[in-house]
């Protein structure tokens, strides 16, 4: 379990959060939504300690990982998955290079062990005869499923996911939220997801939070956000025709 | 002021760099493919401009010693000096600083813009001192054979055609390159290029390691660390001379 406690976040000129006071629960994807700017990002990263809060606790089981030293951030560090929005896969290595990576660096695994554990975490994703090719060479589905492959190596106790369908055609965006729920549920782990594709809100969110303008402005799940009468959210939801429509024929 | 925070800045970028790294044997083969992206991969830029430079050299060296005063092996010995202390260590390495400075920050510049350095962070790893750490000692450890070998280059760049076009006969230029020869010269040349080193990669990955934004930025990253380098050497340059050589 994660909890974000009461965390504000200024920059220069700008308070970027103010006050966001969040539990995302394990075993459960846990959804961020909001519009562009509204502080989506900035919270993930001062989850993962990518950038320090202006105040405020963040805590992995009850431990409070803004108060930690560097060296014992790292030891949660190493129990934290990430998939970024471009997926951040290391251009010079290949697929398989790339999921090996965090066990070459952290794992006491014999070279027989890390041979299958890649194997293992390509096959989960379903990645097949992709192991000698390089980011350059794969499409952007297929780098969005190395991403997970390499963030789930470790068998992390935290999964952070930042849009992971940005960019994606319609299809591969449900193949890639299918494989994060199946993952969460599999491996019990806290899924925190960043989106703006209101198909995963409706597929896979067991915990939504609208963030707006910087503040913790909603929180519900899959069913209570289709039936909410909070105007910005409903506003963010149902910008587009298709999902008025959806709204028309559920409450029909 | 931004220059201030840039020191700052830079100094704690050095104590991240120089930590414990989290396995040695990783550190080690990144060491061994700096040294050949660095050093061998510089190696015929090095060799083509040491030549050319060397028969430059020689020259007009010889165009500037014709007076029945000067004997001809003077040629070759103000050849070998020039080389030997200017030429090799600090040219070749304001070229070196063009060429592996610009590469380092545009590397480290994608990685930071691309989000693959927060992803190597997020997995606990210590990225300035994984990325930073090996290319350091590297060009510390490559340059001074790099610059050895521009010596003999340079020289024998001279020697080819500085007797190719009559300028000086082949015993005379070989007997002034070992006139009066000061081992010292060597010592003084070798420390500039380890200190060059340093200051090229160091400098360079600092500009890469920070770059803010996109594409564009990568571009001007890799610009203020040729740009910053080769000033930095410079200033050294004459630091160490006046250390060296007073």
């Amino acid at each position: 379990m994660i909890e974000v406690k009461n965390i504000f976040k200024s920059f220069v000129h700008k308070d970027v959060l103010k006050d966001i006071s969040i539990v995302f629960e394990q075993g459960k994807i846990n959804l961020i939504i909001g519009e562009s700017g509204s502080g989506k990002t900035v919270l993930t990263k001062l989850m993962v300690g990518l950038l320090p809060p202006t105040s405020g606790h963040v805590y992995y089981n009850g431990v409070d990982f803004v108060a930690l030293a560097f060296a014992e951030k790292k030891e949660i560090r190493k129990q934290i998955g990430m998939l970024f929005q471009g997926s951040a896969l290391f251009d010079s290595m290949t697929v398989a290079q790339n999921v090996r990576f965090p066990l070459d660096m952290f794992s006491e695994m014999s070279e027989e062990e890390k041979k299958e554990r890649v194997e293992f975490c390509l096959k989960r994703v379903n990645l097949i005869n992709a192991n000698n090719l390089f980011p350059a060479e794969i499409s952007g589905g297929m780098k969005k499923r190395v991403g997970i492959a390499r963030a789930i190596a470790m068998n992390p106790k935290y999964l952070f996911c930042d849009e992971p369908n940005s960019g994606l055609d319609p299809r591969t965006s449900i193949v890639i939220d299918n494989l994060i729920k199946e993952i969460t549920q599999e491996f019990n782990i806290t899924t925190v997801v960043i989106t703006h594709d209101m198909n995963s809100v409706i597929e896979i969110g067991d915990n939504i939070t609208f963030i707006y303008k910087g503040q913790n402005w909603w929180q519900g799940n899959k069913q209570e956000i289709l039936k909410t009468n909070n105007k910005e959210l409903n506003d963010f939801v149902y910008a587009s025709d298709f999902m008025k429509k959806i709204k028309h024929s559920f409450s029909n | 002021m931004t220059w201030l925070t840039n020191i700052g800045k830079y100094y704690i970028l050095l104590a991240r760099i120089f930590k414990k790294p989290e396995k040695w044997s990783i550190y080690r083969e990144q060491f061994f493919l700096e040294v050949d992206k660095i050093g061998i991969g510089s190696l015929g830029l090095v060799s083509i401009i040491s030549v050319f430079m060397g028969a430059v050299i020689c020259i007009q060296s010889a165009f500037g010693f014709e007076s029945p005063w000067i004997p001809l092996y003077a040629v070759g010995v103000s050849t070998r000096d020039i080389i030997i202390l200017e030429f090799s260590p600090t040219v070749v390495c304001l070229i070196l600083a063009g060429k592996v400075g610009s590469n380092i920050a545009g590397e480290l510049g994608t990685m930071r813009v691309t989000e693959q350095i927060d992803a190597l962070e997020i997995m606990g790893i210590n990225s300035s001192g994984y990325l930073i750490m090996p290319k350091i000692i590297a060009a510390i450890c490559i340059f001074p054979f790099l610059i050895i070998i521009s010596m003999f280059l340079g020289i024998f760049g001279g020697y080819a055609a500085g007797v190719a076009v009559h300028a000086v006969t082949s015993y005379e230029y070989i007997y002034g390159v070992t006139y009066d020869f000061n081992t010292y010269y060597i010592t003084y040349a070798l420390v500039k290029s380890v200190v060059f080193a340093f200051i090229i990669t160091s400098v360079s990955a600092f500009y890469g390691y920070y770059t803010e934004g996109g594409a564009l930025e990568v571009g001007m990253s890799s610009t203020k660390a040729v740009v910053y380098s080769s000033i930095l050497v410079l200033l050294a340059n004459v630091l160490i001379t006046q250390l060296l050589l007073s």
